[in-house]
């Protein structure tokens, strides 16, 4: 059992007839960070939802840490953390008493270590100071960090985490970014969802894409970056000749322009490329490997704007 | 319960904090009263149910100083007092304002009091969203439910307890007290009198706490709690207008609020127990229909607030 959430063929029809999300099927390994990314209405919330048990697959079958979903939620989800479409608590309670409330729920939560449990899920977030101050008075961030604290109550093998950062100024996406590394950090397994691929790359390990309902991607990050085709570009002062070497080598998709010459680098070495110019007596310039971002990449598999092809 | 209770669960992290015995069943029994008084905090101290309920406590002050100004010996005791039920036992006793102050509170206010909290339970965690993360938790659906439920059994009990001795400490106060002449014209003791009064608290709690199930079972249907403060309230004010209506005469014994003023029948010797026993009944029959109603919607819907 090396997942922590899988699942096969997980689909989700609503009552309109609208897919919501078509065939999925996750794979995120153990102990991962996987960032499950997709623009704003592309299934994401709907297929955590499905997975935390509260809404009901279409078909298809979901399993978190091995145990079937929603047949096995009482056993499995002490064992989740979750935030779940930004965070929700009582307006008219504060921090403390939020999470006292969630933990109360928990029946396998020990109410004897419940009130250390809270301070140092408090702690973890760095709400300890404002924790007497009531809900309806914080902060969007420190609304969203009280969220992440009451997954943190108990301890956890995986944590979901739905658009964490949404609504985030700066600072707070950093200091979000960090609390996933810690959590990581302690082997717990964290699936963070986001529409800005940017705001997670730097932490996951693992990604899935979701586009209008269906996973276009999922692999290690560095898999994505690989599947986007990089190419090579030589400064130069003769192009011709520069052009000739590069055709020569087999590099498909030239370009010419009066300054430069580039095209895609294939699987021939850009060391072999230089060797090979130089050889041909081209003066180079300059050379450089270029590859697309992941965010060039992401946009790529997702679409252009919101809900285009929806 | 339906949802069973599985403690380390195979390739669980070593857990310290997990209950000991979190498994069993009186440690699933102590969970679910750790839940439940939680709720009862969410419930009775919130600010907004501490003003209901002193709202509620201040109707039975404003009958007694009103029925004790209006009976002032010039306008004579007797007669008929606008068609008030023991208005005229009054004058004789005050702990028949417990029972004026029951029958014309059980009308609408105390209904809209229960209303509030059922009406609000689930749908108001909906509106707060907060219902995703109790079942994330997971608090599970039955047991949240039943929860739920308990709570607002409590809450019957407090409103109905709190009316009638209100009434009771009112009554007191403003009228003679002393042995009590029952509607059968027997006469019993003070004593067996606040007895009386004590049995028909408990039969207009049972009625508070049917329409409390049919409360949850509207509050399962959205997630605006207002919406089912609101149905709730509109659907006893319906039964009620249907209730006076002789053309509905044939309908009438099944009305939900058609049993609720019939607790006169403990103040009689002997007790009505017939009438007694079919409002239980009717009130049993309403509640299981609307836990199997709430049952069957909570547990399938998809919680998308």
């Amino acid at each position: 059992m090396t997942l922590a959430v899988s699942t096969a063929g997980l689909t989700k029809r609503f009552r309109g007839g609208q897919v919501a999300v078509d065939h999925v099927d996750l794979a995120v390994p153990r102990g991962s960070v996987y960032g499950f990314l997709g623009p704003n209405g592309s299934g994401k919330t709907t297929t955590i939802r499905m997975l935390l048990g509260l809404a009901l697959p279409t078909s298809g079958q979901a399993e978190l840490l091995g145990v079937p979903m929603p047949a096995g939620a009482v056993q499995v989800l002490p064992r989740v953390g979750a935030l779940i479409e930004g965070p929700a608590c009582y307006p008219f309670l504060n921090g403390r008493d939020n999470l006292a409330r969630v933990d109360a729920a928990d029946r396998t939560a020990d109410p004897r270590t419940a009130a250390r449990r809270i301070d140092e899920a408090l702690d973890r977030v760095g709400l300890l100071a404002a924790a007497g101050k009531r809900y309806r008075n914080y902060s969007l961030g420190m609304k969203q960090r009280l969220a992440i604290a009451a997954a943190l109550l108990t301890p956890r093998d995986l944590i979901v985490l739905d658009e964490p950062t949404n609504g985030l100024d700066p600072q707070g996406t950093r200091e979000v970014r960090a609390l996933i590394r810690e959590i990581a950090a302690d082997g717990i397994t964290v699936f963070v969802s986001s529409h800005l691929l940017a705001e997670v790359e730097q932490v996951c390990s693992h990604v899935g894409v979701m586009r209008t309902g269906r996973l276009v991607f999922q692999g290690p990050l560095d898999e994505l970056r690989h599947t986007g085709a990089a190419r090579i570009r030589v400064e130069t002062t003769d192009p011709a000749a520069a052009a000739a070497v590069l055709r020569e080598l087999g590099l498909p998709d030239p370009q010419v322009t009066e300054t430069e010459v580039s095209a895609q680098l294939g699987h021939v070495a850009a060391e072999k490329i230089c060797a090979d110019l130089v050889h041909a007596g081209v003066g180079v310039r300059g050379l450089a490997v270029i590859s697309p971002s992941l965010e060039e990449l992401f946009v790529g598999l997702t679409g252009e704007g919101f809900d285009v092809d929806g | 319960m339906a949802d069973t209770v599985v403690a380390g669960p195979a390739g669980a992290a070593p857990d310290a904090t997990a209950g000991p015995g979190a498994g069993t069943a009186p440690g699933a029994a102590r969970a679910w009263f750790r839940f439940f008084r939680s709720e009862l905090r969410q419930v009775f101290c919130r600010r907004r149910n501490v003003i209901l309920l002193a709202v509620v406590a201040l109707f039975p002050i404003l009958i007694g100083v009103g029925l004790r100004l209006a009976s002032h010996p010039h306008r004579g005791g007797g007669g008929n007092d606008g068609g008030l039920a023991f208005v005229t036992e009054l004058t004789g006793n005050g702990i028949f304002l417990s029972f004026i102050a029951l029958s014309i509170l059980l009308t609408l206010v105390m209904p809209v009091a229960v209303a509030v909290i059922a009406g609000d339970s689930i749908a108001g965690e909906a509106g707060y969203g907060a219902l995703r993360y109790l079942l994330a938790v997971p608090a599970g659906r039955v047991r949240l439910l039943g929860v739920k439920y308990a709570s607002i059994v409590v809450f019957a009990l407090a409103v109905t307890f709190e009316v009638a001795a209100v009434a009771l400490v009112v009554g007191v106060i403003l009228f003679p007290i002393g042995p009590v002449t029952l509607l059968s014209g027997t006469t019993v003791s003070l004593a067996e009198g606040i007895l009386r009064l004590f049995f028909v608290a408990l039969y207009v709690s049972a009625a508070m706490a049917a329409l409390g199930a049919i409360g949850l079972a509207f509050s399962t249907l959205t997630e605006h709690a207002i919406g089912a403060i609101a149905a709730l309230a509109i659907f006893v004010v319906a039964s009620e207008v249907c209730d006076q209506v002789p053309q509905f005469a044939v309908i009438q014994p099944y009305l939900p609020t058609h049993w609720w003023p019939m607790f006169d029948a403990l103040l009689r010797v002997p007790i009505d127990s017939g009438t007694l026993l079919k409002g239980l009944l009717s009130f049993a029959v309403y509640l299981v229909l609307a836990a199997l109603f709430a049952w069957a919607r909570f547990t399938t819907a998809d919680v998308t607030s």
